[in-house]
């Protein structure tokens, strides 16, 4: 092997088997980390992204969720055959997550120093008193100091209790941590406080991170690369520059034009029209071609992956046709 | 906590008062008269007055009343009549055999309960849900002295290994009896572990658990039960209320020596002293009970201990 690979992943497939029809949350995912990377993963709400970092931990709920997979390592151990003993051993040690919603995530019944100590307890030969004590460490880590480590959930802010979710999934120093949305129920300055602070210990830990995240301008400030979704595929995938300055996806072109450019504050929004398709019915060609405004006939059947460079890939058709190319508006 | 258990020790006083307002005057409607029939056959109309008046017992059933009452408020149950003896002495007598039994029966019914609830609300909708669904549902609707005599008929009267009556051979004694009252306890107590935990069960502080790398069995039996155990408590305490209630029955089949069937005598022999205090004395023991459900509530849940402190 060329290349010392955190996450493996190859052709996920994620359903969920409802009443109402089924889900189709993910629709085949590569995704190779290199160890030490930082990846983002974006896309807009209901692309799959929770789904998808679910299914690393194998803690998709089934039912109603059908997990299918041809390959899924984890620093060169496969995650998908482990027993369940195996399974709880790397959980919260080699792969952790900070969970999407802080107000829920955390259990009520206990405090938020034995919270943090559980996971230490599980994954350590450390007694009880240490177990705390590190826990303390930690929650002094993410900024929440030392005697609050006997309260209980119901006593914290929403950014707090967030703080303290990052604090137990840093626990046990992951080999891949995956953050969803960890920032959105912070304000700005705590936001920047906690990037700060996952940039540190990345630094610190060399620990692989997946960034999950509709913005684009956390994913510039922390990623080394960019994975954008759109319903339960990786449409673009490349290097920031890649991606920011090479964009070749109309989605993510799209994504771009809906953020505001201060330097030029008259130019106009323009937020990508429609709504992402029903991901019980989706199309069997592109499913963004019905919002895309370059769509033609060829965007009807299924897509193939495109490499465009060594490290930058699309899954758009429309490269087929002769002397295509996305001009994206210049922004500075 | 301290000053909320004080206030609701004294709410307790105008309840107690109530309750004893009701059996007295209820005892007095009930015919029969309790004097008449402890005096002897050829006594005069004069000495039976006479005899009244040395019980106590002259006058309107106002006067009684009140007369009662004084003696409630200096904590004085007084005489029993029938068998001459202080009521607080005979009452406190049997009082730790009807304890045996509630609490012998709570435990049966929470041995059976939270597995069985448990394990309904981990299998949602699959057989074992039935099974165990069902098999509250014949516990709560058996009525429980038929089931008290089947235990009997099975275990002392065909094997021989229990008594079928009183309560002389300790431990071994109290099974049947625990047995029946339990499992009338156990059909509502399982109902509430199983939606509880369900609605448990879907938190996501669960995963949350999961992801750390807890094993499923402890997400259950940790994370998820003490959560759960916040409604099983409240439904507890009215358990218990239940299980004294239900105590008159089963000391019944069982001829167990507790104060529920020392109240059923007592009402037949009109002693209006001792069933009133009998009955004062369990409403008593009923109000401390869900005060200390309460309380244990405070320590399950973070968030009440919270509220209390306020
Ligand atoms: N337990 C479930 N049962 C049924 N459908 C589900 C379940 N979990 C997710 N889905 C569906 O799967 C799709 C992908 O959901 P997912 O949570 O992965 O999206 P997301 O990209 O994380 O969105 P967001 O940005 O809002 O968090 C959605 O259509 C969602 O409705
Ligand atoms: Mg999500």
């Amino acid at each position: 092997m060329d290349k010392d690979l955190i996450l493996d992943l190859k052709n996920l497939v994620v359903r969920f088997e409802t009443e109402d029809g089924i889900v189709h949350a993910v629709n085949g995912i590569d995704l190779e980390i290199e160890r030490g990377h930082a990846i983002g993963l974006v896309g807009e709400t209901g692309a799959g992204k929770t789904t998808t970092a679910l299914s690393l931990l194998r803690l998709v709920p089934k039912p109603p969720g059908v997990v299918e997979c041809s390959k899924m390592e984890l620093d060169g151990k496969d995650v998908l055959n482990m027993s369940v003993r195996e399974l709880e051993q790397t959980r919260g040690k080699d792969i952790s997550m900070i969970f999407q919603d802080p107000m829920t995530a955390l259990n009520p019944v206990f405090s938020v120093g034995e919270q943090i100590a559980e996971a230490i307890l599980l994954h350590e030969n450390v007694s009880k008193a240490e177990s705390m004590k590190r826990a303390i460490g930690m929650l002094e880590l993410v900024g929440i100091p030392a005697e609050r480590a006997y309260d209980f959930p119901h006593e914290f802010s929403g950014g707090m209790k967030q703080r303290v979710v990052i604090a137990i999934a840093l626990a046990c120093h992951p080999q891949l941590l995956i953050a969803d949305e960890p920032t959105t129920a912070l304000d700005v300055t705590i936001q920047a406080q906690v990037l700060d602070l996952m940039r540190r210990l990345r630094e610190q830990y060399k620990t692989s991170l997946i960034m999950i995240t509709h913005d684009l301008g956390i994913v510039a400030e922390i990623c080394d690369e960019v994975a954008v979704m759109y319903a339960g595929k990786i449409i673009e995938r490349g290097t920031l520059q890649d991606v920011f300055n090479r964009t070749k996806h109309p989605y993510t072109e799209g994504l771009f034009n809906s953020i505001p450019n201060i330097n030029d504050r008259k130019a106009m929004l323009t937020p990508i029209k429609g709504m992402m398709p029903d991901p019980t019915n989706l199309p069997e060609g592109c499913a963004f071609e019905p919002r895309c405004p370059y769509a033609g006939e060829d965007c009807k059947r299924p897509q193939a992956k495109r490499d465009i460079s060594e490290t930058h890939s699309v899954l758009c058709c429309a490269y087929d046709r002769p002397g295509f190319h996305i001009d994206r508006k210049e922004r500075s | 906590m301290g000053r909320y258990v004080i206030k609701r020790l004294l709410m307790m006083i105008p309840v107690l008062i109530c309750v004893s307002f009701v059996v007295y005057f209820l005892m007095d409607l009930a015919p029969g008269d309790i004097i008449a029939s402890m005096a002897p056959p050829d006594a005069t109309p004069e000495q039976i007055e006479l005899m009244r008046e040395e019980l106590g017992m002259n006058g309107t059933v106002f006067h009684r009343y009140f007369r009662y009452l004084k003696g409630l408020l200096r904590l004085d149950l007084g005489q029993s009549l029938s068998q001459k003896r202080p009521v607080a002495d005979i009452f406190f007598e049997r009082l730790p055999r009807t304890m045996e039994l509630a609490f012998g029966s709570i435990f049966v019914a929470l041995l059976i309960a939270i597995p069985l609830g448990i394990a309904a609300a981990t299998h949602h909708r699959t057989w074992l849900d039935g099974v165990s669904m069902t098999t509250s549902m014949i516990g709560v609707s058996m009525p429980n002295f038929w089931f008290g005599l089947l235990l009997i008929i099975a275990f002392s009267l065909h094997h021989k290994w229990f008594p079928s009556y009183g309560a002389d051979l300790g431990l071994k004694s109290l099974v049947l009896p625990a047995i029946t009252l339990g499992t009338e306890q156990a059909g509502t107590l399982t109902r509430i572990t199983r939606s509880s935990m369900l609605e448990v069960i879907r938190q996501d502080y669960l995963r949350t658990a999961r992801a750390k790398g807890v094993s499923e069995k402890m997400v259950i039996r940790k994370h998820a039960l003490k959560n759960a155990l916040i409604p099983i408590l409240t439904v507890l305490g009215s358990t218990l209320g239940n299980a004294f209630g239900g105590a008159v029955t089963t000391e019944a089949i069982f001829a167990w020596p507790g104060v529920g069937r020392l109240t059923v005598m007592a009402v037949n022999s009109r002693d209006p002293n001792l069933a009133c205090g009998c009955i004062i004395m369990f409403s008593l023991l009923l109000n401390v009970t869900l005060l200390v459900v309460d309380i244990a509530y405070a320590y399950v849940d973070p968030r009440i201990k919270a509220h209390y402190a306020k």
